[in-house]
């Protein structure tokens, strides 16, 4: 099975400290570290997994510039096949449609048979995975927390549903799903593979090779802007309950009963 | 044993010549055992290499020690009694044994010479020491069952019946032995010959005492029976000992003579692949059995089921799913099993999953409680680095250790904290008042390096610690500085978790920033750190202990101390794993201690050597292990029962154990934990230097109001 996985670099939000930049439109990016996109993660942990029992290969695909190669090396010695740079100076600015644009554009120059992309990205809106398959004409399937290859055509595919249900779907191939963490643990990049994974090619596509037209992507396209950046203003704080271990045990229960959280 | 055979060449019965009879015996049981020794050897012929060969003469010193005196044993009064009888009784019956392997049946030990003669008495001797010893030790496994031997059900069956079954072997073969003997002597009295000395009260003695009655046809029947049994006996022992625990009294000369040298390290990723070379190493770590070195491989032969290693196991007694005995135990099962002694070699399944589950090798603190214990000297912290060296490689490490290696990798801290914040604990206002801390960069040079870490440097509590060890550094009079945001993690914890390749690039850099630095010499108040740029790392400046540089200061009056500020505490000193056993610095905390005016101090039943593991430093922290209750707790409990109120450590992360510790077994306000510097610290007799040394901005303005 051929496997894209759509990838993205994104401040990592367990090792900065996120701040507000002084013009109030952006996060402060001085001394910010990336990494890739947790579920993006979890979406090359799976595409791998899936190779490894049904064979084929994996790509990585980025959209973005010289800095989020980063990202595809990483991906690259967890043990995907290829990696791939999208990048141009016509896809800065891009909206979720600009970028799904230019994901169809390298979509339609190979053959996949599954695309996973992250359930969404940390800094994103959950959009590109849906517009991809649309433009593409291809089922979509969003939160996907179990994957499952019955036969070459088919995949059964578990969605986790509000209030942790789970619903189990049958979707043909080529399809695009959206993959939500916790399906599966991603495996341990190391210092040396990503040292191994130094030297090997990425190669960089513009839109000339991809055959997007530069009006539909980037800025000029873009017909989502952001407007305003903030940090909500502070809610009424948690209650720390006092007294002894043993109190504060029944009170917890009694709130705990109150709320219908006990029955 | 062979030293039964002491028998005039030409004795015989009924027309058989025990010497053709010995000699066929001993032919055939030489054969078999040498077949079955090459086969055991065949698994470390494919095992990987070791360097075991250097420093011969403290390897020999060693072996005196360890093997030939036995020097662990005792630590288990019982046991280690009844061993050091036995294995006395072996080396003096085995003398004659190989005496007589090498020169054949002459006369060095006939019994007509002084020198044989005494030898007999000693020999009969022995063999009663044996035969009782070994009574004894049957004894115990059977009535008093020791809480050690038993195989818990995750690890298979008990290992009762074998024991006992070697332990009647040797029983056997001294009686049979003793009774070769007096019976030849009954007959000789029988016989109104002037019959062989038996000394009073040995075995031989006795039986012949009992044997004195009986025919003289029924003695030669036993004469003859026991010869054979004793022959039988002794070669069936020598080809059956490789088969289980008894291997040891082979392997065990070689095991402690090839024994580890240099405590605190950890073996390189390969021996003989330099750290640039390692890029060009296929795989990393211990995958497959063969993937160990050698000696590991011999280790595991060597091991005498003995359990004090899991006895002393902090993961084992808090119901994690490791016990380093049957780490060996399950391993030497797996080279039976693979490389049997008839048939082929089998096909090799992954250790990880195998024979060992992740979690069991996860478990580990590297305390060095097992090391510290075992009486032929295996080897268990290297092969627990080796398999996570091969999970790293394979990409299976638990999340919550993944996220803090990830963030070592971008920030060089486990906690993801920013580098720029790194010296944020000196700025602390009421402290910067008393005590002025510079970083190093390239700005006026500083004697001593106080190399911080990242616990220290981010852990809100442990700040504390590092700000006590500043102030008593500048109490004397010490010229130092910090690295500050040039300082990344000491990588200790990366490397014992098997992320050698990112322990390498944190080591690089901060070998690079202290050589820089300029420094002369370097302080550090963790002992993770202490032991990582002490053993781990190459080419530094010498490091120290703060606890090392307190004592050394009290002593020289440096420092002085208060009288204790509260006289109703007891204070017990806990022993950090890499202060102590991986560093043997235990009297210096005590004698600082000790130090202070009216402090009372005890000692927890488990300390120095036999300290238990908190829990573990470095990035143990952030492994969610499976357990039934927390090492601290186990450790506060003890202090408890010393009768102390106040523990005193001196390593960050016991402190964060130990408190965490008091907290959930609910002993706030009964227990308390405190560093050893924050508790001299408390106590310093504050005064202005004598004389200034023209550094003073670096320096503590001394704190009148202390």
């Amino acid at each position: 099975m051929e496997i894209l996985v759509c990838a993205r670099r994104v401040p990592d939000t367990s090792e900065n400290e996120i701040q507000l930049n002084s013009a109030g439109n952006d996060i402060e990016r001085d001394d910010l570290v990336y990494s890739i996109n947790e579920p993006d993660n979890y979406a090359v942990e799976e595409a791998l997994q899936i190779v490894a029992k049904a064979g084929g290969n994996v790509t990585v695909a980025t959209v973005g510039t010289d800095e989020d190669e980063e990202i595809l090396r990483r991906e690259l010695a967890m043990g995907a096949n290829h990696g791939v740079l999208l990048s141009d100076d016509s896809f800065s600015g891009s909206d979720g449609k600009g970028i799904a644009t230019v994901l169809k554009g390298f979509v339609q120059k190979g053959k996949y048979d599954l695309i996973l992309t992250g359930v969404q990205a940390e800094d994103g809106g959950a959009q590109v995975g849906g517009m991809l398959a649309a433009m593409l004409d291809y089922p979509f399937a969003s939160l996907v927390n179990s994957i499952e290859v019955t036969d070459g055509n088919k995949l059964k595919v578990g969605r986790e549903i509000e209030g942790g249900n789970r619903e189990m779907n049958e979707i043909d191939l080529p399809c695009v799903l959206s993959i939500q963490t916790g399906i599966n643990e991603p495996r341990y990049v190391g210092m040396r593979g990503i040292r191994q994974a130094a030297s090997l090619e990425v190669p960089t596509y513009g839109a000339v090779e991809l055959g997007v037209d530069k009006a539909s992507v980037g800025e000029v396209a873009a017909k989502v802007e952001r407007a305003d950046y903030f940090v909500p203003t502070l809610g009424k704080g948690a209650e720390i309950l006092q007294g002894s271990n043993e109190e504060i045990a029944g009170k917890l229960v009694e709130r705990m009963k109150a709320k219908g959280g006990l029955q | 044993m062979l030293a039964g055979m002491l028998i005039s060449a030409n004795e015989s019965y009924r027309g058989i010549s025990l010497l053709s009879l010995t000699s066929l015996i001993q032919i055939i049981g030489l054969i078999c055992f040498v077949y079955i020794v090459t086969k055991r050897m065949a698994p470390l012929a494919r095992g990987e290499r070791d360097v075991r060969f250097d420093r011969l003469w403290v390897r020999l010193q060693r072996l005196m020690k360890y093997w030939f005196g036995q020097w662990k044993h005792p630590r288990y009064r019982i046991a280690g009694t009844l061993h050091l009888l036995i294995f006395a009784g072996f080396l003096v019956l085995a003398t004659r044994a190989f005496y007589l392997l090498i020169f054949g049946l002459s006369d060095l030990f006939a019994t007509t010479g002084a020198i044989g003669r005494t030898y007999d008495v000693i020999a009969d001797y022995a063999a009663t020491i044996v035969f009782l010893a070994v009574s004894a030790a049957g004894i115990r496994r059977i009535v008093f069952k020791p809480a050690r031997y038993t195989v818990p059900e995750k690890f298979g069956k008990g290992h009762k019946a074998d024991a006992i079954f070697l332990l009647g072997l040797i029983a056997l073969l001294m009686f049979s032995e003793s009774l070769f003997e007096a019976s030849r002597v009954a007959i000789q009295v029988q016989r109104g010959e002037v019959p062989e000395f038996l000394p009073a009260l040995s075995l031989p003695w006795m039986l012949k005492e009992v044997l004195a009655a009986a025919s003289t046809a029924m003695l030669w029947r036993l004469h003859f029976g026991a010869y054979v049994v004793d022959v039988l006996t002794f070669y069936f022992l020598l080809c059956y000992r490789p088969f289980g625990v008894q291997f040891h009294v082979e392997t065990s000369l070689f095991n402690v003579f090839f024994a580890k040298l240099d405590r605190g390290t950890v073996k390189p990723v390969r021996w003989g692949v330099s750290d640039e070379q390692l890029d060009q190493v296929k795989s990393f770590g211990v995958k497959k059995f063969e993937d160990f070195t050698w000696k590991h491989m011999l280790d595991f032969y060597s091991c005498a089921d003995c359990g004090r290693c899991s006895d002393n196991c902090p993961a084992n007694a808090v119901g994690r799913p490791l016990s380093p005995r049957f780490l060996s135990i399950k391993a030497r099962d797996y080279a039976f099993q693979h490389y049997p002694v008839f048939g082929d070699t089998e096909s090799h399944v992954a250790l990880i999953g195998g024979i060992y589950s992740a979690d069991e090798i996860w478990s580990c603190t590297t305390c060095g409680a097992c090391e510290e214990e075992c009486p032929l000297l295996i080897e268990y912290i290297d092969k627990i680095v080796d398999l996570r060296r091969g999970m790293v490689d394979d990409g299976n490490v638990p999340k919550s250790i993944q996220k803090a290696l990830k963030a070592l990798e971008s920030r060089g801290n486990p906690y993801g904290k920013l580098e720029k914040k790194k010296a944020d604990w000196t700025k602390d206002k009421e402290f910067q008042q008393s005590c002025n801390v510079s970083v190093l960069n390239g700005g006026a040079p500083a004697d001593t390096l106080y190399f911080v870490d990242s616990i220290t440097s981010y852990d809100d509590r442990i700040q504390a610690i590092g700000r006590a060890t500043a102030r008593i550094l500048a109490a004397t009079g010490e010229n130092f500085g910090i690295l500050g945001a040039a300082e990344k993690d000491s990588g200790h914890d990366v490397r014992r978790f098997g992320e050698e390749m990112l322990f390498q690039v944190l080591r690089d850099h901060n070998t690079a920033a202290i050589k820089e630095s300029g420094v002369r010499r370097i302080v550090t108040s963790d002992p993770h750190a202490y032991n990582a740029l002490k053993s781990d790392y190459k080419d530094l400046p010498p490091v120290e202990h703060i606890s090392q540089v307190i004592a050394r200061e009290v002593r020289s009056g440096k420092l002085k101390l208060n009288h204790v500020e509260s006289a109703s505490n007891v204070y017990a000193y806990h022993d950090p794993c890499y202060l102590g056993r991986h560093n043997q610095v235990y009297d210096d905390p005590r004698e600082v201690l000790d130090a202070i005016p009216g402090l009372k101090r005890v000692e927890m039943s488990r300390c120095r050597d036999r300290s238990f593991c908190c829990g573990g430093g470095g990035l143990m922290l952030f492994y969610e292990p499976q357990e039934d209750e927390r090492m601290g707790v186990k450790r506060v409990q003890m202090a408890a029962e010393a009768g102390a109120n106040v523990i005193v450590t001196a390593c960050p992360f016991c402190m964060v154990n130990i408190e965490d510790a008091i907290k959930v077994s609910g002993m706030e306000g009964k227990m308390s934990a405190i560093d050893l510097a924050e508790l001299v610290d408390e106590h310093l007799v504050r005064q202005r230097p004598a004389t200034g040394d023209g550094d003073s901005d670096q320096h503590v303005l001394a704190h009148a109001s202390a």
